[in-house]
């Protein structure tokens, strides 16, 4: 009779099991399963492909209009997590450091906001926005709105740093004669130093993804990288498309390999 | 220089070992500054380039100067027109004045709006105006008739009338398919020009469909990583997340190529003899929820997979032990445990879904844009602003509200701290 009564759940854990299994081959599969093509020697996205060859790799590094979203996106991409990154962490500091209450959580609701807002109204916001402000198929408007996309990310991942943060080390830093400064620069920064690295690199990652803001606000000179992605789904399908969607695929799976290498050096370094 | 981040001297008595978590006590004094100063230039941006614009884009909805600005005079001299006899020589002067004197950029931007409300009104207001530019001596109200008959129809009027007031509810009614009539009672359009409730009700099904699909796929996949020892976990959490680094571009690509009419799905399953001819699996509604729920689906596995680490096993256990049945261990001891995760997994990605644009746009059909689509093509393609902005008043109303409702989710220590 005990023995019936166990059995349930091990049949659920087994079923469980085995739709996990299935939902992982959905989410995956598909991506691994077009990786190949960017290979092929033929024109077509198809199975079985004709052959292997680089020349779509060699197109995407050497046809102008691929190498110049490239650089498009490199740019956006480094400028507005940079900037991100200095508004993120001055206001996440600042953050810190208020008193507790309706102001506090206001401003940390407002460095949020970005995340639960719908894409297609910042952009359309910025558009009719910049079109008064002079802004409008600038890359410094794209850089801006790019910015407040990725400033969330360092705000709640240095937030998070500075509640792990162990306040006594600036108080001992003053104490022994250290500037303000002085103390922030040399205790807490390096401390932060993780958190502040995985806030950058999730804030580039979203810019290099992003296309809606950048398909309203760019001039025919800014396309970039998800642009010319998005004009080869629509228009022309080819390996090219694919082996740009490989290049961001190991920018982006590189980024996070980076931000786990940090996130597990930080801790390491915290148990030694 | 003083430091912010320094707990006041005062806070020093509660010295507590390892990271202080709440400071108690007002921190007020001379540090305020420096904490100013660091908050201050990224709020000041904030609200210059985020909150400023989405508020000026909102007010676009109900605030429509445009013929106010190109006809002042007409506006002023309707103010007390009575609306059931013809309008006097006066206003009609005033109308010729304005005409004449309008900037061409401004005529065109009030004859725009004007012609929302009453098709033609864009024609016969420029037509008017050229006319009674070339004609010096052109007065009263016979020479706007001479100019273009209709403006002996009253509702014409009527509407330049309405449209004279710099706010309007016309954007927003038009949004919900309402119209005002000319007896100034607030109804629904006509069947052949209702659109943006479908597309509201289009958009929430929609979300809501995949919403569920993504609950019932991320019910067993939380439950696996929940019940996996540690190492594991890590590792089915990283192929969760993986699809989550992968550009949403090179995901929708993907699935153009695998779901295409000479696609892999459909060549093998015409190979395997399943199918005779291609099955339309993309660009369509089929499309556009494999799509969203391929994007979405980690939203929900997160908060459910924290929300089950924090049950404790034995419940269950305990729960049948006792006798209980599969299905009354599941509802009533199970799913009350991992509530406030599914609920959090749940609306987290019906909000995120609800404001989705280029999923839809590229594997989806004609009949399968949401919200955002339209948002989109009355900001680009035809330029009606007013129309655009009200469309995203409903999708953050929509928004809002949803994020209302997860403020009212309860939140257990449990699970968060389950991490």
């Amino acid at each position: 009779m005990k023995y019936k009564q166990v059995n349930p759940m091990q049949k659920w854990q087994r079923l469980s099991g085995l739709l996990t299994l299935l939902v992982l081959i959905f989410l995956i599969l598909p991506i691994v399963i077009i990786m190949p093509l960017s290979l092929s020697s033929g024109s077509f996205l198809s199975y079985p492909m004709p052959g292997f060859s680089m020349r779509w790799y060699e197109e995407l590094l050497t046809n102008y209009k691929w190498t110049k979203a490239l650089q498009n996106s490199a740019i956006i991409g480094i400028s507005s997590a940079v900037l991100a990154m200095v508004i993120g962490l001055m206001a996440a500091i600042g953050i810190n450091a208020m008193k507790k209450g309706a102001a506090r959580a206001v401003v940390m609701g407002l460095f949020i906001a970005p995340l639960m807002t719908p894409l297609i109204i910042m952009a359309v916001s910025l558009f009719l926005f910049y079109s008064k402000l002079g802004l409008s198929g600038k890359m410094l408007g794209i850089i801006i709105a790019h910015a407040i996309l990725g400033t969330p990310f360092v705000v709640v991942s240095v937030f998070a740093g500075l509640q792990k943060f162990d306040m006594t080390l600036m108080r001992a830093a003053k104490s022994l004669g250290a500037s303000s400064w002085y103390a922030y620069r040399n205790v807490m920064f390096p401390i932060l130093k993780p958190a502040v690295v995985s806030g950058l690199l999730f804030a580039f990652v979203t810019s290099f993804d992003e296309i809606i803001i950048v398909l309203f606000l760019a001039g025919p000179d800014h396309i970039t990288l998800p642009i010319r992605l998005f004009e080869g789904i629509r228009d022309e399908l080819t390996p090219v498309v694919i082996s740009a969607a490989m290049v961001m695929v190991l920018i982006s799976v590189g980024s996070m390999g980076l931000i786990e290498w940090v996130r597990r050096r930080s801790e390491a370094a915290k148990e030694a | 220089m003083s430091d912010a981040a320094t707990p006041n001297p005062s806070d020093s008595s509660s010295l507590q070992l390892g990271p202080p978590k709440a400071r108690p006590g007002p921190r007020g004094g001379p540090k305020n500054w420096v904490t100013m100063g660091l908050v201050l230039p990224g709020l000041l941006f904030f609200l210059v380039m985020f909150v400023w614009p989405i508020a000026q884009m909102l007010s676009h909805a109900v605030y429509s100067p445009e013929v106010q600005i190109a006809l002042p005079r007409t506006v002023a001299a309707m103010a007390d027109w009575d609306v059931t006899t013809p309008p006097s020589d006066a206003i009609a002067d005033a109308l010729i004045l304005d005409l004449k004197n309008a900037d061409r950029g401004d005529l065109a931007s009030a004859a725009r709006r004007l012609n929302y409300e009453q098709s033609g009104f864009r024609a016969a207001l420029l037509k008017t105006a050229r006319e009674v530019r070339r004609s010096d001596g052109a007065k009263g109200y016979q020479a706007l008739l001479d100019a273009d008959k209709d403006w002996a129809d009253l509702a014409r009027w009527r509407v330049l009338r309405s449209a004279g007031s710099a706010y309007t509810s016309y954007y927003l009614l038009t949004a919900l398919d309402l119209e005002k009539r000319p007896d100034g009672s607030i109804g629904r359009v006509p069947g052949d020009r209702a659109l943006f409730v479908t597309v509201i009700l289009r958009t929430l099904w929609l979300s809501l469909v995949v919403t569920v699909i993504c609950l019932f796929l991320a019910f067993p996949v939380s439950y696996t990583i929940a019940s996996a020892k540690p190492g594991r976990q890590a590792l089915l959490m990283l192929l969760i997340l993986l699809p989550f680094w992968i550009s949403l571009l090179v995901r929708s690509s993907a699935w153009v190529i695998l779901l295409q009419d000479n696609g892999l799905v459909n060549t093998a399953l015409l190979k395997l003899g399943i199918i005779t001819e291609p099955v339309q699996l993309i660009f369509n509604r089929t499309g556009v929820y494999i799509g969203l729920v391929h994007v979405l689906l980690p939203f929900m596995v997160l908060p459910i997979t924290n929300a089950m680490r924090a049950v404790p096993k034995d419940y269950v256990r305990a729960a049948f032990s006792m006798g209980a049945s599969a299905p009354r261990a599941l509802f009533q001891v199970y799913l009350p445990q991992i509530w406030p995760g599914v609920a959090a997994g749940s609306l987290l990605t019906f909000v995120i879904c609800v404001g989705y644009y280029v999923t839809p746009l590229l594997i989806g059909g004609n009949q399968d844009q949401m919200l955002s689509y339209f948002i989109a093509f009355y900001t680009n393609q035809s330029v009606n602003w007013g129309l655009a902005s009200a469309l995203s008043a409903v999708l953050c109303a929509i928004m809002l509200l949803l994020m209302g409702l997860y403020a009212l989710v309860p939140r257990r220590g449990g699970t968060t701290a389950g991490r």
